[in-house]
C-alpha cells in the first residue's frame, strides 16, 4: 500500500518543477527541450499527471539548477519540523481559535510560498527563543536572591503607599496630627519606591554579555529541552555528527556554543559506550525498571542513568528528568520533566537523594520523594568518582539522579516518601541548621 | 479585652499604617523591625497574633517561623506571613513551615483586617471588635 504522504509528495513533484521553472523565467518548451522530452509530456508532469523519477528528474533538476531532492522531497526536514512546531499550539487552549493548520500540506506551502514559509519558520524560531528567555527569567525571579530582595523591597514600598493612601482617602475624621504624619510617610515612601524601582530596572538593563539576564547555560538548556534531549544524528553518526547537531541547535553566543559542544561530546561518548538499541533492548528486558537495569550493570550505573534521560520520546512512556551535581552540590546538568527541576540558582533542598548519594559513592539508591505542590517522583541516584586528586586523598565525586513523575495511581508508594522542599533557606526538618 | 498583635516588619511606614488600621479594629499593636531579636520580643510581649514579614534584617521571617514552630510555647501561636507577590517559593516554604495565613504585598487594608479577624475567629483568640 502506498503511504499517503509519499503519494502526495510524488504528486507535488510536478508542481515544484512548474514553480521552479516559472520562477526562473524558462518557457515550458525550452525546459522540455533541455531535458530531452516533449513539451506536452512536461505539461503532464507539471500538472502531476505523470509520475517522475530517475534520470528524467535528474535532467530536469540540472536544467533548473537545483538538487533533485529539492524537486522530489519538497521542504527539507528542518523546515518541515519548524512548520510543524509552528502548527502545534504551545498553549493547548489556543487550539480552538480558528481552523487548524493544514499540516498535511506543508510541502505545498513550502513550494508555493517559499518566502512566507521562511517567515513562519523564522518566527517559530523566535518564539522558541523568547520562551527560553521567559523560562530563564522566571527561574531567575524565583531563585536569584538579589533580584528577590529587590522585588520584595519594591513591593514593600508599594504596600506602605497603598495602606497609607487608603487611610488618607478613607478616614474623613482623621486627626490632623495623624494626617500630617501619613502625608509625610507617603512622600518618603514614594521617594524610596522611585529609588528602588530605578535600581531594579538597572539590573535588567545590564547589556547582554558579561552578566546577562539570560545566561548561555539557559539558552543551551532550552535548546536541549526543545530537542527532547535526544539527538538522532549523534545516535547514528557518533561524535562526527556533533558539529551538524550544534549548528541545528539555533543561534548561540560563543560561550553557549562552547558549552553545547561539551554537552554534545559527552552525549556522543555516552551513546558510543551504550548504544540506543542496546539500551532499549535491556530496558525492555528489565520491564522498564531502571533499578533492574542498574542491578545488572553496576559499574556503568551513572552512564545508564544519563542515557535513560536521552531516550527518544514515545507516547507510551513519560520522559525522565535528570540532575547531575558536583561534590560541592553545584548543579552541573539538568533535564527538567513533568514539573521536576532543581533550581540552578540559590540553595537547593539537600534532601534530594542525589545529595545523599554523594556521601555514598558507588552505592545506587532507589527512592520516592514528595515535592509540595508537584506530587511524587521516583528517583534513582548514584555517585561516582570523576577525578582522582592523589594518593591518600578522597576522589572528586559527581552524583547523577534520574527522576520520573509517579502517576496518581502509584500514590500508595508515597507512604515512605522523602519530603523535599522547593529550596533550602530554611527547613523544619533541620532545626539545628543556622 | 483587646488582643495583642506584634508586627515584625522593618519598613517603618508599613508598621505605622498597619498599626493604625489594626488599632482602629480594637487591637493593641506593637512593631518590631529586627529579625535577630524578634524571638526575644515575642517571648517578652507574648502576643496573641504575630504578623511576620518574610524579609527582615538579621534573620528571615521563615527562619523565625521555623523556630516558633519548634518551641513548645509558640508552636501554636497564630502567624500571619507577609510575602511579596511573585515569590511563590516563599509562600510554599511558609506553608510547609506551618504559617496560619498569608498576605501578599501589596494588599488592601480591608484584606488585612479580614485576615486578622478570620485568624482570631479560627483560633478563638480574644481579638478586638
Amino acid at each position: 500500500m502506498t503511504d499517503p504522504d509519499t503519494s502526495r509528495r510524488d504528486r507535488l513533484t510536478g508542481t515544484r518543477i512548474r514553480d521552479r521553472r516559472m520562477a526562473a523565467g524558462i518557457k515550458q518548451a525550452d525546459l522540455a527541450a533541455r531535458a530531452g522530452i516533449s513539451a506536452s509530456y512536461l505539461n503532464l508532469i507539471e500538472h502531476n499527471r505523470r509520475r517522475i523519477g530517475g534520470k528524467l528528474l535528474i535532467a530536469l533538476a540540472r536544467a533548473l539548477d537545483v538538487e533533485p531532492s529539492v524537486l522530489n522531497d519538497g521542504a527539507d526536514a528542518t523546515l518541515r519540523a519548524a512548520l510543524n512546531a509552528a502548527a502545534g499550539p504551545s498553549d493547548p487552549g489556543a487550539a480552538s481559535a480558528g481552523p487548524a493548520p493544514e499540516t498535511d500540506r506543508v510541502d505545498e506551502l513550502a513550494t508555493r510560498f517559499p518566502g512566507w514559509t521562511a517567515l513562519i519558520a523564522g518566527q517559530q524560531a523566535r518564539i522558541e527563543d523568547l520562551h527560553a528567555d521567559l523560562e530563564a527569567l522566571r527561574d531567575r525571579l524565583s531563585h536569584d536572591p538579589k533580584l528577590a530582595d529587590a522585588m520584595h523591597e519594591i513591593l514593600s514600598s508599594a504596600a506602605a503607599i497603598r495602606s497609607t493612601a487608603e487611610i488618607l482617602a478613607g478616614e474623613a475624621e482623621l486627626d490632623p496630627a495623624w494626617r500630617t504624619r501619613f502625608h509625610r510617610n507617603l512622600h518618603e515612601e514614594a521617594q524610596r519606591l522611585s529609588d528602588r524601582a530605578t535600581g531594579l530596572v538597572a539590573q535588567f538593563e545590564t547589556p547582554l554579555g558579561s552578566d546577562s539576564v539570560i545566561r548561555p547555560v539557559d539558552r543551551v538548556e532550552a535548546a536541549f529541552d526543545a530537542a527532547g534531549h535526544h539527538f538522532p544524528a549523534i545516535e547514528a553518526g557518533g561524535a562526527a555528527a556533533v558539529p551538524q547537531v550544534l549548528a541545528a541547535l539555533g543561534p548561540l553566543d560563543a560561550a553557549g556554543a562552547d558549552l553545547a559542544a561539551i554537552w554534545l561530546a559527552t552525549y556522543a561518548k555516552d551513546a558510543a559506550r551504550l548504544p540506543l538499541a542496546e539500551l532499549e533492548a535491556r530496558l525492555g528486558a528489565a520491564g522498564g525498571d531502571p533499578a533492574a537495569l542498574l542491578a545488572g550493570d553496576m559499574p556503568r550505573a551513572a552512564l545508564i542513568l544519563r542515557r535513560l534521560a536521552c531516550l527518544p520520546s514515545r507516547s507510551d512512556r513519560a520522559p525522565f528528568g535528570l540532575a547531575i551535581v558536583d561534590g560541592a552540590g553545584g548543579l552541573v546538568f539538568r533535564r527538567r520533566a513533568d514539573g521536576f527541576t532543581l533550581p540552578r540558582l540559590g540553595a537547593r533542598c539537600p534532601r534530594w537523594p542525589v545529595y545523599r548519594a554523594l556521601t555514598r559513592p558507588g552505592q545506587p539508591e532507589d527512592a520516592v520523594v514528595s515535592v509540595p505542590g508537584l506530587g511524587l517522583f521516583r528517583t534513582w541516584s548514584v555517585a561516582e568518582p570523576v577525578a582522582h586528586l592523589g594518593f591518600g586523598l578522597a576522589p572528586m565525586a559527581q552524583a547523577t539522579m534520574l527522576v520520573r513523575k509517579l502517576a496518581e495511581a502509584d500514590a500508595a508508594t508515597g507512604a515512605g516518601a522523602i519530603e523535599v522542599g522547593p529550596d533550602c533557606p530554611v527547613c523544619r526538618a533541620a532545626p539545628g541548621l543556622p | 479585652m483587646g488582643g495583642r498583635i506584634l508586627l515584625v516588619e522593618d519598613e517603618a511606614n508599613i508598621v505605622e499604617a498597619l498599626g493604625f488600621i489594626l488599632s482602629r479594629d480594637g487591637w493593641e499593636v506593637r512593631g518590631h523591625g529586627n529579625g535577630n531579636s524578634a524571638l526575644d520580643e515575642i517571648e517578652r510581649l507574648k502576643p496573641d497574633i504575630v504578623v511576620l514579614d518574610v524579609m527582615l534584617p538579621g534573620r528571615s521571617g521563615l527562619d523565625i517561623l521555623r523556630d516558633l514552630r519548634g518551641a513548645p510555647d509558640t508552636a501554636e501561636l497564630p502567624v500571619l506571613m507577609l510575602t511579596a507577590k511573585g515569590q511563590s517559593r516563599d509562600r510554599d516554604l511558609a506553608m510547609s513551615l506551618g504559617a496560619d495565613a498569608f498576605l501578599t504585598k501589596p494588599f488592601s487594608n480591608a484584606e488585612l483586617v479580614a485576615t486578622v479577624r478570620d485568624l482570631s475567629a479560627r483560633i478563638g483568640a480574644s481579638g478586638g471588635r
